[in-house]
């Protein structure tokens, strides 16, 4: 979810080009990209899981080259859904074809959801206590902080031309201020600035 | 209950598509959707779930497996996460499987660097709508902004933000009890 302040943790750890040894790679089984995903993403508390999955699967594993990983990355940014789980899907496909897909998907997914009703559940039965309302809200503020970053990353990112610029500011209206809803105006401002970036031929 | 269930659903299988750039910019419309569309909870509950879903590790779908509990307990949790994951993941799906061959073509990058700007007006937006929910005064605000800074100028573990927040609210809090 984090993906801009993951990418900016995963940019700090590319190791410099060369570094990478080329050579046949490891080709996990079905179970095995399903038991990784599940670790990786159970202890990445606080986010950041791309940055993980890059130092496990990368790094640590080996299973694909740092440069697979990134396309995988960028394309996973680019189309809708949670980035890590379409990056999830990626690397899954790419070593172990639709099973693979399946797996890692569901790694991500499946342990992550139950624990976080456990977590939930926990939270509930102190729900009477007024400390637990602040934490929360504390807790709450300090990952809008988290949001906030990552917006202003990816703002950092967008061309500064006039119609990107355009773009970016009538979504946050449109969507922020006017309460928008949200499908219509991706579909409306995604048509016009993904027209627009063609006529330009980027 | 079925009625229930078919509404988390409606809700969330048109919003899979829209988590453009990561689940985050969805969120100002899964807020709108669940609080002022379908009460299912007040500003106030859906930031405790925010809270919790950011606290806990993994995907930013656990978000709404929370509303999904909360809505109608697990077989809520169950239909909200396959229906805001289960689309998308086929298309990721789809799309891993035919990209590669079309590679650098012109339309693709057309869309990836078209997709960006929208893609970062609704993270800005789902950060104001949720900048603009927090009750308790000046502390939580206060907390947002200076994690937000923190995060862009250090290197700093979010969760430790997450803890320091959490604990500045309660002692802040806990003074004007006192």
């Amino acid at each position: 979810m984090a993906n801009a302040l993951a990418s900016r943790y995963l940019a700090s750890r590319i190791e410099p080009r060369g570094c990478l040894l080329p050579g046949p790679l490891n080709r996990p089984s079905a179970l095995q990209l399903f038991l990784a995903f599940t670790r990786i993403t159970l202890t990445s508390f606080g986010g950041g899981l791309s940055g993980w999955l890059l130092r496990e699967i990368v790094q640590n594993r080996k299973w694909v080259t740092e440069e697979e990983f990134l396309n995988g990355l960028s394309l996973s940014q680019a189309l809708p859904g949670f980035n890590v789980t379409n990056l999830a899907i990626f690397l899954g496909y790419r070593l172990r074809g639709v099973w693979g897909a399946v797996a890692a998907v569901a790694g991500m997914v499946v342990p992550a959801s139950m624990l976080v009703l456990v977590i939930a559940v926990g939270f509930a039965s102190l729900a009477d206590m007024p400390v637990t309302h602040s934490a929360l809200e504390g807790a709450g503020a300090a990952a809008i902080g988290l949001s906030l970053a990552m917006g202003v990353t990816a703002a950092e990112r967008v061309d500064r031309r006039a119609a990107p610029l355009a773009i970016m500011a009538a979504t946050f209206v449109a969507v922020g201020i006017l309460q928008w809803p949200l499908i219509w105006v991706l579909l409306g401002a995604g048509a016009v600035s993904v027209a627009l970036s063609y006529a330009r031929g980027v | 209950m079925a009625n229930l269930l078919l509404s988390l659903m409606l809700v969330f299988l048109p919003l899979s598509f829209a988590t453009v750039g990561g689940g985050q910019s969805a969120l100002a419309d899964i807020h709108r959707q669940v609080v002022e569309v379908h009460h299912w909870m007040t500003p106030a509950q859906f930031l405790d779930i925010f809270a919790i879903a950011r606290m806990a590790p993994g995907p930013g779908s656990v978000l709404c497996t929370l509303i999904g509990w909360h809505v109608a307990g697990f077989w809520g949790a169950l239909v909200a996460t396959l229906s805001i994951i289960g689309p998308t993941a086929l298309l990721a799906y789809g799309v891993a499987h035919v990209w590669a061959r079309f590679g650098g073509a012109r339309w693709q990058r057309a869309i990836e660097s078209g997709l960006r700007p929208v893609a970062t007006g609704m993270i800005l937006a789902a950060t104001y709508v949720l900048f603009r929910a927090l009750e308790g005064g000046w502390a939580p605000r206060v907390v947002a902004l200076a994690s937000g800074a923190l995060l862009l100028k250090t290197r700093v573990h979010p969760l430790l933000l997450l803890a320091c927040g959490a604990a500045i609210v309660v002692m802040v809090h806990g003074n004007q009890i006192t």
